[in-house]
């Protein structure tokens, strides 16, 4: 296999390049599938048997939490590849994609809250979904926090690596741990995933809002990612060039 | 090598027993702490008995994060920890040598006198056996965990409260387990699983987290 | 279309408030988080411009 794509990537310059030719496909991309998944989760899908019109939601919340969940993944692969490779890139791809998948697990967490109220009765149930969603929240702000107090730039990156890797390893003994916890400790009266299966008209919004959350996650990554490498390389004449380009 | 690491054991044993002041803290905040409670919910003794299993693994967990706070930090000053980086010995092993002296003093006695503040709040005495099998067993994991975030943080000026931040979400396991454990002994069932997956969590941070202290140690030392 | 008229799709059966908090605020936090990254990069290079001019100025 030819992995010369993957040493290119050590190129920030490269890597502003090839993003910048990306990003418009990526953004439309994007905003087309989450526009669609919208339209059809909220007017077109049929409402659900038992809980009406509320479960709805779930275009947004479920998609919100497979990304949470998935960015927190990135997050130790970016730290592994930053810490084995020495690849700068790795390590702003780690610290920018920490605040975004904190912001997807809030929404994850506060759709579930919402939704939750008509469904349970309650804006919080210590559900063993929505408790470890909370734990994974504090792991995201632990990284923030790490990254933001470490005053050098690459010791920082290097400090969130470890953590993201120490994380990814506890977060399945967390989540096996918070279900065992949820059955002992209180009987699941509700669950939300216990339904029969979802009829074709319900599942495909749902996948096609799942991959319109994933190139909206790209394309906050990119963006945020190029405004770091042009920080981090201000001294190069690349950057002094793109600058001027952009008056 | 083990003799690097029975020496470097006994240098850390005989530093902790110079400074008592340092073990007895943690042990003086269990008390405190535990002493809130029945402050803070009444009196009732029917309420503090189904408490008491989360109250004595919660305060018992937040000692154990207080007395790691400080577990590198005199090596850090001193220059100490820069010798171990550079030693030709392995890292990771001279980590476990100082945080095993380190759970010795301080996680051992959290260990012996939890059984007496969980009889304070009214746990009924054929608990403690549990009590004391299911913090033998988790004490450790704190200690190590907590090491990785000490480690991490150990170049900072105020480390303290983002070591909390960094590590608590990482004990939640343990907390579940062990205080799942004590309630289940409480309710006259069997702990046997709960204390076996800790006991399989001990082994688990025992292998792996030295090598996630000593990678942050490079890090703290290296900055 | 699952909705016999738009006061309908509004009031999404009983749970209208509950859905459309949920979308609006996410949403807003989706906005926000594209909104926060181009306009710190606008201001970068607005900072660097002026530095660069500054600098050739000397």
């Amino acid at each position: 296999m030819n992995w010369t794509w993957f040493h290119k990537l050590g190129s920030p310059k490269w890597f502003y390049d090839i993003s910048g030719r990306w990003l418009p496909w990526l953004s439309v991309a994007a905003a087309l599938l989450l526009a669609v998944g919208t339209v059809w989760g909220l007017a077109f899908a049929p409402p659900d048997y038992q809980q009406g019109n509320s479960f709805r939601i779930i275009y947004i919340h479920v998609p919100a939490a497979i990304l949470a969940q998935s960015c927190y993944i990135m997050l130790a692969v970016a730290g592994v590849v930053g810490l084995v490779w020495k690849m700068k890139l790795a390590d702003v791809a780690l610290q920018c994609a920490a605040p975004i998948g904190a912001w997807m697990t809030f929404v994850a967490l506060l759709t579930g809250a919402v939704w939750g109220k008509p469904t349970w009765g309650a804006w919080w149930v210590w559900d063993a979904r929505l408790t470890a969603m909370l734990i994974l929240l504090f792991l995201y702000f632990g990284v923030i926090a790490l990254g933001q107090s470490i005053s050098n730039r690459d010791s920082a990156a290097k400090a969130c690596a470890v953590l993201a890797i120490v994380g990814v390893v506890n977060i399945p003994i967390i989540k096996y741990s918070v279900d065992w916890w949820n059955t002992l400790h209180q009987p699941a009266t509700f669950k939300v995933t216990e339904k029969p299966a979802m009829p074709a008209e319900m599942w495909v919004p749902l996948l096609i809002m799942v991959i319109g959350f994933y190139c909206f996650f790209a394309v906050v990554l990119l963006l945020r990612m190029r405004l770091e490498v042009l920080k981090r390389e201000s001294r190069a004449s690349w950057v002094k060039a793109e600058v001027e380009r952009s008056l | 090598m083990s003799n690097v690491f029975t020496q470097l054991f006994t240098r850390e044993a005989r530093l902790l027993c110079r400074r008592p002041a340092e073990l007895l803290n943690p042990l003086v905040f269990f008390g405190i702490v535990v002493a809130l409670f029945p402050l803070a919910v009444g009196p009732e003794s029917k309420l503090l008995e189904t408490l008491s299993p989360g109250l004595v693994w919660v305060a018992a967990l937040l000692a154990v994060l207080l007395s790691l706070d400080g577990l590198f930090r005199s090596d850090f000053e001193d220059g100490s920890l820069e010798q171990w980086v550079l030693s030709p010995h392995p890292l990771p092993l001279l980590v476990l040598a100082k945080v095993l002296a380190h759970w010795l003093f301080s996680g051992l006695a959290l260990v012996l006198l939890a059984p007496l503040l969980a009889l304070m709040l009214g746990l009924p005495a054929r608990c403690v056996p549990v009590l004391l099998l299911s913090l033998l067993l988790g004490t450790p994991i704190l200690s190590l965990l907590g090491a990785v975030g000490a480690a991490l943080t150990v170049g900072l000026k105020r480390g303290g409260l983002l070591l909390a931040l960094l590590i608590l979400p990482l004990y939640i396991p343990v907390l579940i387990l062990g205080s799942g454990a004590l309630q289940a002994a409480l309710q006259g069932l069997a702990a046997t699983g709960h204390l076996l997956w800790l006991a399989s969590l001990t082994a688990l941070a025992v292998t792996l987290t030295p090598f996630a202290i000593a990678a942050g140690l490079t890090i703290s030392v290296g900055e | 279309m699952s909705f016999e008229s738009f006061a309908d799709f509004l009031a999404m059966g009983k749970h209208g408030l509950y859905v459309w908090t949920a979308y609006g605020i996410s949403l807003a936090v989706l906005a926000l988080n594209v909104a926060l990254p181009i306009l710190a990069r606008r201001r970068y290079l607005q900072d660097e411009a002026r530095r660069l001019r500054r600098e050739s100025k000397q």
